[in-house]
């Protein structure tokens, strides 16, 4: 069969089976990683065996860290929304889940799902001002509707006003699996609670990955980066840019306020100060999304190793840390702003979570 | 009744500072379509820079004459030395930059000047205050901050207006590639643009070092006001600006009015209330 010089793939190339190119996303490598992938996830499931308490908190805070700068770089990344205003569901998110878990008395891992369906429910008025404005200055729209959200929660004096409050133990301790893991692993309460916490980090930051790349292979996906390589175009062509851009909004949001609910929850105190903490929750995520590669998946991956290993060893160093961080990403701006990924990944077209569609000659 | 006007009249005075943070936001936006991250934190550097020249005893009058024209030269520098290697379609580098540079001045600051709140010392003028009918009085700083503000934007309006420059400014604004064909260096217009704001910011810094306490982290609400007195007033509109930041400094003194803990939110909810009903601002000009 002949092949049609124009379109050699032909428009609905998964029907033809006479082409003699097919379209695939995967790669030897990526085929690869993903199957080390499920080993690797299933030792991480198991790892409290044999972990101490204090790694599986530090732990905690990079899965945590990881799923807030995946759904950055979904924003950031592959959308052109550029927020400095994630906190805003970071915050909302761990209030949602103090709300529900104090005063209706839900268990806490019921409470995190439904904070992150109040944190979506707040990205949808809150899209709707904010995207009347664009590029930079959708930048700053979003950080002043965070700084709304905290000054308006600051108000709620059952959630302890401006100082916040704290979960008593036994509200903690209602959690479920609480029992299960205290005799799988033969350890007292608050070591089970930490495992706890650890597990449903661990599901949240895997969850995100697939979920994110899950939408990047999508339509969707595809519909972001036409929207990313030329806006007009895009629209030209039937991509609905502000619906996509609404979907990738909400979506983000859903997922920042499960995480935010589920940090507060480990931590068992809240404040407004805590809970919407521009450095803590939106620049501490820029960095490791920029440090990694901005644009790719494995970007975020990469950063957020750099990033706890610079946290760990430099953070006694207090502003100076500050000053260091914020020096690194500008020079990396400057100098490299593909990131670590970029560079590393540039020279050879690998990639472990392929999005990018590749023409493959069809052996016969 | 009195105490409303007097609210009012305050709010008026307080938009004056809020005009002055925000005109510096506004030149550079109008003439790069660039948003400086750190510009609050600038503003308080300014003011750090005239309470580290006062402390050694360089009175408040020559701290300023030295500080706004450093403050110039700080900005040209930061902009021919960063951000002009980030000009392009991306926005997302400078972004970054000024937002890690907003990180940097104020921990900068907290390194130097410890967290402390300060206040520059003005002399008698601090507590002087000009009476008007019906028991009201107005205190001179913020009167004079208000007149500052309107004479910082007839100034700089005369400067884009009516000289040579200003004409390579307006055409750089309205296209940047054909005002390049006709022999102006844009990298050194922009220039020029970062270290007119950043003047501006060492002005502004002046004022709310006199009027109230700072610290090094009050930066980035300064940069909130501003920002939303720009997009009040409406891009590319100086006297819009002006407006926009009575506008919020109405907002904030009615709220303040009503409960003591509303003052700030009731700023934001007003530019969110703008931001829905007029989307392009008040009085908008550029079309972007």
């Amino acid at each position: 069969m002949r092949v049609n010089k124009l379109n050699p793939i032909g428009i609905d190339e998964g029907h033809r089976r006479d082409a003699h190119f097919s379209v695939a996303t995967a790669t030897r490598v990526s085929t690869v990683a993903a199957l080390l992938a499920i080993p690797l996830i299933l030792l991480l499931f198991a790892l409290p065996a044999f972990a101490s308490r204090a790694l599986l908190q530090q732990l905690f805070y990079v899965f945590t860290m990881l799923t807030l700068a995946q759904l950055w770089n979904l924003l950031a990344g592959c959308a052109g929304l550029i927020s400095v205003g994630q906190q805003a569901f970071v915050g909302i998110g761990a209030y949602a889940l103090f709300a529900f878990t104090l005063m209706a008395g839900f268990e806490p891992v019921l409470s995190i799902v439904l904070a992150g369906i109040v944190a979506g429910a707040i990205a949808v008025p809150a899209a709707l001002i904010v995207f009347r404005l664009r590029g930079a200055y959708f930048a700053i729209g979003t950080w002043v509707v965070a700084e709304v959200c905290r000054l308006v929660l600051a108000q709620f004096k059952q959630l302890g006003g401006g100082t916040g409050t704290s979960l008593p133990p036994h509200i903690v301790d209602s959690i479920v699996g609480l029992d299960f893991a205290r005799h799988l692993f033969h350890v007292r309460g608050p070591a089970a609670r930490d495992i706890l916490a650890y597990w449903l980090a661990l599901v949240l930051a895997v969850g995100t990955l697939v979920l994110v790349y899950k939408l990047l292979r999508s339509r969707h996906g595809l519909a972001l980066s036409a929207i990313g390589d030329a806006e007009a175009a895009a629209e030209s062509v039937g991509v609905d840019v502000f619906r996509t851009k609404l979907l990738v909004y909400i979506l983000a949001a859903v997922v920042t306020g499960m995480a935010g609910a589920l940090i507060f929850l480990q931590k068992a105190r809240i404040s407004p100060d805590a809970a919407f903490s521009l450095i803590d929750w939106t620049a501490y995520v820029i960095f490791i999304v920029v440090i990694g590669g901005i644009g790719t998946m494995e970007g975020p991956i990469i950063g957020v190793v750099i990033f706890y290993l610079l946290q760990y060893y430099l953070a006694a160093l207090g502003s100076w840390y500050l000053i260091l961080l914020g020096t690194l990403a500008i020079l990396l701006m400057l100098f490299a702003p593909t990131g670590v990924w970029g560079v590393i990944s540039g020279p050879f077209d690998i990639s472990l979570f392929p999005v990018r569609r590749r023409l493959m000659p069809l052996s016969h | 009744m009195l105490g409303w006007v007097d609210t009012l009249l305050q709010g008026v005075l307080l938009g004056g500072l809020y005009s002055l943070y925000a005109t510096g936001l506004s030149v550079i936006f109008g003439i790069m379509r660039l948003v400086n991250l750190a510009h609050g934190d600038l503003i308080v550097l300014g003011a750090f820079l005239m309470l580290a020249a006062s402390a050694v005893g360089v009175p408040i009058v020559f701290a300023f004459a030295v500080v706004v024209p450093l403050m110039f030269v700080v900005g040209y520098a930061l902009q021919s030395v960063l951000l002009n290697r980030t000009l392009g379609r991306n926005i997302l580098p400078p972004l970054l930059i000024t937002f890690g540079l907003s990180i940097i001045v104020q921990n900068g600051l907290l390194e130097m000047f410890s967290a402390d709140t300060r206040r520059l010392n003005v002399g008698t003028l601090e507590s002087a205050s000009v009476p008007l009918d019906g028991g009201i009085a107005v205190g001179l700083m913020p009167l004079i901050c208000l007149v500052s503000a309107v004479a910082v934007i007839v100034l700089l309006n005369g400067v884009f207006y009516r000289t040579a420059l200003g004409r390579a400014f307006r055409a750089t604004s309205d296209d940047v590639e054909i005002a390049q064909l006709m022999g102006i260096n844009n990298k050194s217009i922009y220039a020029m643009t970062m270290g007119i704001a950043l003047a501006v910011c060492a002005i502004a810094g002046f004022f709310l070092g006199a009027r109230a306490n700072f610290d090094p982290s009050i930066g980035p609400a300064r940069l909130l006001y501003a920002f939303e007195a720009v997009i009040i007033g409406g891009l590319g509109s100086l006297w819009g600006t002006l407006a926009g930041g009575i506008v919020v400094g109405l907002a904030q003194t009615i709220g303040a009015h009503i409960d003591p803990e509303w003052q700030i939110l009731s700023g934001h909810v007003a530019f969110l209330i703008v931001l829905v009903i007029r989307p392009r601002g008040l009085f908008p000009r550029a079309v972007d």
